[in-house]
C-alpha cells in the first residue's frame, strides 16, 4: 500500500521537476534575464513584507514627536530622498508602497486566476454553446481599452467598496480574467485533441479526471509565464489607477502613480525628488517582473529555447568533451 | 487574371457581419455597467447639492425614471442612429464632444502610433537580425524598460528636462492661445487645419505642442512591437523558404530584407489593431499629463464630476472604435497576406 | 575527363553538448557529368547531411573536415561568398518538402526574377521572363500560372517549380533530397521521368538522395548504401541490387516490399547513437553474418571488383584480419543499439 502511494507520489514530482528542468539548463541571455528579474522582484518583495522594519517613517508622517518635517525638503540629512509637499517622507512612501504594489497585484492575480483558468479548462474542454458564448464575451471585453475598463470598474466600485486595495484589485481582475480565459482555453483545446486524451476517452474516463490529470499539468506549465508577466502589466494598471485618482486612496496607504500625479505640480517649480524616484521604483519593478516572466517563457518555451553548441573537434580521439565555446 | 476583387469584397462583408454580436454585448455591457452604480445619476451630477425637485424633474427629462428595458431600448434606438447621448452636467452632446476633443486625441494618438511603429519596428528588425549579439541584447532591454515606464512618468521627466530646464518645448496643451485664437478650424484636428490653411507659424506652434506628447506617448508603447517583431523575425528566418532562397545563393541581405522581414512585419499590421486599444488608455494618461484636450482629458473630467450619461457616451464610443479599428486592420491584413481571404 | 564532383575522405559533425554528432565520417564519392549517383539508407543515416555539406548549407555549429571537389574547386576550403555565387549556377539543391519551400508573400514569377537577377544582373526583364517560362514549360506549369502564389498550387506542382527554380541556370550538379517522399506514387513517376531528362539534355550531374531502393533502382545509374556516417557499398545499381556485397545492403534488399513479398523481414535493432558508434564496424551489432574481427577493428575498403567498392571484413583484405578473426561471433541475443 504504502509502495504504490510512494510510487505515484514520484511520479508526480516527475511532472512538476521536468516542468522546471529547463530553468536549470536556462543558458545565456534566458539565464540573465530570469535570475535578473528574479533578483529585483525579491528585492521588492522583502520590501513589501519587512516594510514596518524597513521604512524610516510611516507612509503618511509627516512629524517626529512635534517636530514636522520640512515641506519639499531636498534629499539629504533625514531624509535620503526628500519629502513631499504634505512633508511626508519620500523613501518611506517607496517602501510602504512596496507593499501597496504587491498587495494589490498578488490579490488581482490570485482571482484572475480563480476565475480565469477554470472558465477556460472548461468551456475549452466542453466546447459547445457555452465555450462559443464565454468567447463571444470574452472577445467582447478584449475590445475594451483595458486602462478603460480598469478605470470604469474602479469608479463605479469605489463608491461602495471601501477598500481601496479590493477595488483595485477587483478593476485589474475584470481587465486581465478574458486573458488567462483565452490562454488557457487555447491551450486545452490543443491538448485535447492530443492522442493520449482520445486514448483516456476511450478507455471510459470521466472528464473530470482527464481534465485533472491530464490537461491541467500541461496547462498550468504556461500559467507561471502569464502570471509573472500579467503582473507587471497589474502594476502599471495600478499605478494608472492612482495617477489618475482611483484605486488606493491617500489615506489607505502609499502608492507610487499618486505620488507622481502630486509631483506634476512640482516639476513646474522645477523640483524633481518627488517624482523620480516614485517612477523610478515603478519602471525597477515592473523590469524586474517582466524580466522574470521573458526568462521563464524563453527557458520553457521550447520554441525560443537554444540549446548550447559544443565546438567541434576533429582530433580528438575519445569522447572527451572539447572545450564549451558557443553559447546561445 | 485579377484574384483581389471579388474575394476581398466578399472577405469585408463575412468580416462586418461577424462582429455584429459582438458590439451588440458591448453595448449592452456598458449600459449594464452605468445602470450598477450606486445613486442617482442625476444628483450625483448635478453635485449633489441640487434640490430633490430640481433632481426630479431632470430624471423625468432624461428618461431615468422609466422602467430598465425601455431605457435599454431607447438607449440602443439611440446609437443606431448616431446619437450617444448628453452630457448631465453641461448638457453637451457627446457627439460634439467626439467632434471636438476627438480630433485632439485622434492627431495625439497618430502621430503616437507613428513614432510608435517607427521605433519599434527599427528596434525590432535589427535585434531579431543580429540574435543574440549585443545589439539584440540591448534592444530587448531598451524594449522591457521603456514599456515598464508609466507614460506618466515619461511625460513627468520629459516635463522636466524638456520643459522647464531646458526650455525648448512646451508643456501642456495643444497649441499656444493665440494660436487658438487665431486658427481656423475645418476639421479641428490642428495639424490639418493649419496645413490646410497655409499658416507656416502656427503649423509651428503645434508640431512644438505636439512633440512631448506624442513621442512619450509613441516610445512607451514601441517597446511592445520590438518584442513582437523581434519574435517575428527570428521565427521567419528559421522558415524553410529562408534555407530554400540561400540554396539557390541569393545574398544574405536580400535574404534578410526581401524575405525575413517582409514577411515578419504582416503579423504586425494586426498588432497595430490590438495596440490600438493599448494607445487610447495609453492616451487617457498622456491627456491628463500634458493637459491635451482630448477625449480622454473630457473622460476624466466627467469621471470627476460623477456625470454617469457622459461616460456611458464616451466609453461606447471608445469601444466602438476599437471594434471598428479592428475591421479596418483584418481588412488590411488580407490585402497584405493573400491566404487570409475567406 | 574530371569528375563533376569528387568527394574525399569527407567528415562532416555537429557539435552538440554531449560530444560531436559524426553525421558524416569519411565518406568519399564521385559523380561524372550526365550520370546519377543514388544515396540511399535508414534515417539518420546522415544522407541528408551528405547532400546539404556538399553544398555547404549546414546548419550552425557543424564542421568539415576533408575535400569536396567540385571541377576541381574545393568547395569545403571556398570562402562562403565564392560558394554562394556558385549556388544557383553551378550547384542546385531539390529538397523534401516541397509545401514550405516557397514564400507565401511572393508570386512565383517574383521568385524567379530574385534568382536570375542575383546571378545574371545584366539579363533584361524579357529575357528573364523567357527564360523562367521556358524551364516551367518543360516542367508542366503553363505560362498562364506564372503570376500566381504558392499557396495556388498543389504539393506536385510546387515540387516541380522548385525543381523549375533549381535549374533554371542550368547547374552542373544538382542534389535532389528526397524529392518524392512527401509526394503520392503518380507524381513521383512525372518527377523521376523529369530527372532522367536532365541527364538525357543538360548533362547534369545528379546525386539523388533516398531511403526507396526502388526509385534507385529505376533511375540511378550508380548506388551508394550509407550506414552509421560511412558508405558502405557502392556500384552500378544494377550490379549491387543484382549481388550486394555488404550484409547491410543485403538485408536492406530484403526488407523492401514488393508483390513477391510474403512477409515482412527487419534489420532487428535500431540504427546507432551517431555520437558514440559502435565501436569497429558499425553495423556488427545487426549484421547477420557478423565475425570475431568486426567489433574489434576498424573495417577497410576494397574493391572486390573493377568499378565496386566495399567496407566489410568479408571482403577482406586477409592480410589485416588476426587469427581466428574470421569465426563468427556468438550472442546471446542481439544487442540493441541505442537510438540515434
Amino acid at each position: 500500500m504504502a509502495a504504490t502511494a510512494a510510487v505515484r507520489l514520484h511520479r508526480r514530482t516527475l511532472g512538476i521537476r521536468r516542468a522546471f528542468g529547463p530553468i536549470a539548463d536556462a543558458r545565456g541571455m534566458a539565464r540573465g534575464m530570469l535570475w535578473t528579474g528574479a533578483g529585483i522582484t525579491l528585492v521588492f518583495v522583502l520590501l513589501a513584507i519587512f516594510a514596518p522594519l524597513l521604512s524610516p517613517y510611516s507612509f503618511d508622517q509627516y512629524e517626529v514627536g512635534h517636530h514636522r518635517f520640512a515641506q519639499l525638503g531636498h534629499p539629504g540629512h533625514g531624509h535620503i530622498l526628500g519629502t513631499t509637499v504634505q512633508s511626508t517622507d519620500v523613501l518611506s512612501r517607496i517602501v510602504w508602497g512596496a507593499q501597496t504594489e504587491l498587495e494589490v497585484v498578488a490579490l488581482a492575480l490570485a482571482f484572475g486566476l480563480v476565475v480565469g483558468v477554470p472558465l477556460g479548462l472548461i468551456a475549452g474542454y466542453f466546447g459547445g454553446p457555452l465555450d462559443r458564448g464565454a468567447v463571444l464575451f470574452m472577445d467582447a471585453m478584449f475590445a475594451f481599452p483595458p486602462l478603460l475598463l480598469a478605470i470604469v470598474i474602479a469608479f463605479l466600485l469605489g463608491s461602495s467598496v471601501s477598500s481601496g486595495v479590493l477595488v483595485a484589485a477587483v478593476a485589474i481582475t475584470i481587465t486581465y480574467v478574458p486573458q488567462y480565459f483565452r490562454v488557457v482555453r487555447n491551450h486545452v483545446i490543443s491538448v485535447r485533441e492530443e492522442p493520449y486524451v482520445e486514448a483516456a476517452r476511450a478507455l471510459g474516463a470521466k472528464p473530470f479526471t482527464i481534465l485533472r490529470r491530464y490537461v491541467f499539468f500541461n496547462v498550468v506549465q504556461n500559467v507561471p509565464v502569464i502570471a509573472t508577466l500579467n503582473a507587471a502589466d497589474a502594476v502599471l494598471t495600478l499605478t494608472a489607477l492612482g495617477f489618475l485618482g482611483y484605486g488606493v486612496q491617500p489615506t489607505q496607504g502609499a502608492e507610487w502613480g499618486y505620488d507622481v500625479s502630486r509631483a506634476v505640480s512640482d516639476a513646474a517649480s522645477g523640483i524633481w525628488w518627488t517624482g523620480l524616484f516614485p517612477g523610478l521604483a515603478i519602471v525597477l519593478l515592473v523590469t524586474g517582473l517582466t524580466l522574470l516572466g521573458e526568462g521563464l517563457n524563453e527557458t520553457i518555451n521550447p520554441v525560443l529555447r537554444r540549446r548550447s553548441i559544443r565546438k567541434v573537434d576533429f582530433a580528438a580521439p575519445s569522447l572527451e568533451p572539447a572545450s564549451e565555446i558557443l553559447e546561445p | 487574371m485579377n484574384q483581389t476583387g471579388p474575394s476581398l469584397k466578399r472577405y469585408a462583408i463575412t468580416r462586418i457581419a461577424l462582429v455584429v454580436p459582438m458590439v451588440f454585448i458591448l453595448l449592452t455591457l456598458v449600459f449594464l455597467l452605468m445602470r450598477v452604480a450606486p445613486g442617482n445619476p442625476v444628483s450625483a451630477a448635478l453635485g449633489g447639492h441640487a434640490p430633490p425637485a430640481v433632481i426630479k424633474a431632470i430624471s423625468h427629462q432624461l428618461g431615468y425614471d422609466k422602467p430598465v428595458y425601455v431605457q435599454y431600448g431607447h438607449y440602443l434606438g439611440q446609437i443606431i442612429r448616431g446619437n450617444f447621448g448628453t452630457t448631465i452636467s453641461d448638457r453637451r452632446s457627446v457627439g460634439s464632444i467626439i467632434l471636438v476633443n476627438g480630433a485632439a486625441t485622434l492627431e495625439l494618438t497618430f502621430f503616437a502610433m507613428l513614432v510608435a511603429l517607427v521605433v519599434g519596428t527599427l528596434v525590432g528588425l535589427v535585434s531579431g537580425r543580429f540574435r543574440d549579439s549585443p545589439l539584440d541584447t540591448g534592444g530587448r532591454l531598451f524594449g522591457i524598460v521603456v514599456y515598464a515606464t508609466p507614460v506618466f512618468f515619461l511625460g513627468l521627466l520629459a516635463q522636466l528636462v524638456f520643459g522647464v530646464w531646458l526650455n525648448w518645448l512646451p508643456t501642456s496643451d495643444q497649441a499656444s492661445p493665440i494660436t487658438q485664437a487665431l486658427m481656423q478650424t475645418h476639421t479641428n484636428i490642428y495639424v490639418l487645419d493649419a496645413i490646410i490653411d497655409g499658416n507656416w507659424s502656427a503649423l509651428k506652434d503645434i508640431v512644438e505642442h505636439l512633440i512631448l506628447p506624442a513621442t512619450t506617448l509613441g516610445i512607451v508603447y514601441g517597446g511592445v512591437f520590438i518584442r513582437l517583431i523581434r519574435v517575428n523575425v527570428i521565427r521567419t528566418l528559421k522558415e524553410d523558404y529562408i534555407e530554400a532562397a540561400r540554396a539557390r545563393g541569393i545574398n544574405e541581405r536580400s535574404v534578410v530584407y526581401r524575405h525575413a522581414f517582409r514577411n515578419a512585419l504582416v503579423p504586425v499590421i494586426t498588432v497595430i489593431g490590438l495596440q490600438l486599444a493599448l494607445l487610447l488608455g495609453g492616451a487617457i494618461l498622456t491627456e491628463t499629463t500634458f493637459n491635451w484636450p482630448g477625449i480622454g482629458h473630457e473622460l476624466y473630467v466627467y469621471l470627476q464630476n460623477r456625470d454617469y450619461a457622459a461616460v456611458q457616451g464616451i466609453v461606447v464610443v471608445f469601444a466602438l472604435v476599437v471594434v471598428a479599428a479592428s475591421i479596418v486592420i483584418d481588412f488590411a491584413n488580407a490585402f497584405i497576406d493573400p491566404r487570409v481571404r475567406y | 575527363m574530371t569528375s563533376v564532383l569528387d568527394v574525399r575522405n569527407l567528415r562532416l559533425w555537429y557539435g552538440t553538448a554531449r560530444g560531436p554528432v559524426r553525421a558524416v565520417d569519411d565518406v568519399s564519392l564521385t559523380i561524372e557529368a550526365g550520370a546519377t549517383l543514388g544515396l540511399v539508407g535508414e534515417s539518420g543515416c546522415g544522407k541528408t547531411t551528405l547532400g546539404r555539406g556538399i553544398l555547404g548549407l549546414l546548419p550552425e555549429g557543424a564542421r568539415a573536415d576533408g575535400e569536396v571537389l567540385y571541377k576541381g574547386r574545393n568547395l569545403v576550403t571556398m570562402s562562403p561568398r565564392e560558394l554562394r555565387r556558385l549556388r544557383g549556377p553551378e550547384l542546385g539543391l531539390i529538397f523534401q518538402e516541397p509545401m514550405t519551400r516557397l514564400n507565401p508573400l511572393l508570386r512565383i514569377e517574383d521568385h524567379f526574377r530574385e534568382t536570375l537577377e542575383q546571378h545574371e544582373p545584366k539579363m533584361t526583364s524579357d529575357a528573364i521572363r523567357r527564360r523562367s517560362l521556358d524551364t516551367l514549360g518543360r516542367m508542366g506549369i503553363p505560362p498562364t500560372r506564372f503570376r500566381q502564389y504558392p499557396h495556388e498550387f498543389s504539393g506536385g506542382m510546387r515540387q516541380r517549380i522548385m525543381i523549375a527554380l533549381a535549374l533554371v541556370l542550368r547547374p552542373s550538379l544538382l542534389v535532389a533530397d528526397e524529392p518524392t517522399t512527401s509526394l503520392d506514387v503518380i507524381v513521383e513517376a512525372q518527377i523521376l521521368r523529369i530527372l532522367a531528362d536532365l541527364k538525357e539534355n543538360f548533362d547534369t550531374a545528379l546525386l539523388l538522395i533516398t531511403h526507396n531502393l526502388g526509385i534507385v533502382a529505376e533511375a540511378c545509374d550508380r548506388v551508394a548504401v550509407m550506414y552509421a556516417g560511412k558508405i558502405v557499398e557502392e556500384g552500378p545499381a544494377r550490379d549491387v541490387f543484382a549481388e550486394p556485397m555488404h550484409p547491410y545492403t543485403r538485408e536492406l534488399l530484403r526488407s523492401t516490399i514488393s508483390l513477391d513479398t510474403r512477409e515482412l523481414h527487419s534489420i532487428p535493432g535500431a540504427p546507432p547513437n551517431l555520437i558514440s558508434p559502435p565501436s569497429g564496424c558499425r553495423f556488427h551489432p545487426r549484421c547477420p553474418d557478423v565475425m570475431r574481427v568486426c567489433p574489434v577493428r576498424d573495417p577497410i575498403e576494397t574493391r572486390p571488383e573493377a568499378d565496386r567498392r566495399v567496407l566489410c571484413w568479408l571482403h577482406g583484405p586477409e592480410e589485416q584480419i588476426p587469427a581466428d578473426g574470421t569465426v563468427p561471433l556468438e550472442r546471446e541475443e542481439i544487442a540493441v543499439a541505442e537510438e540515434a
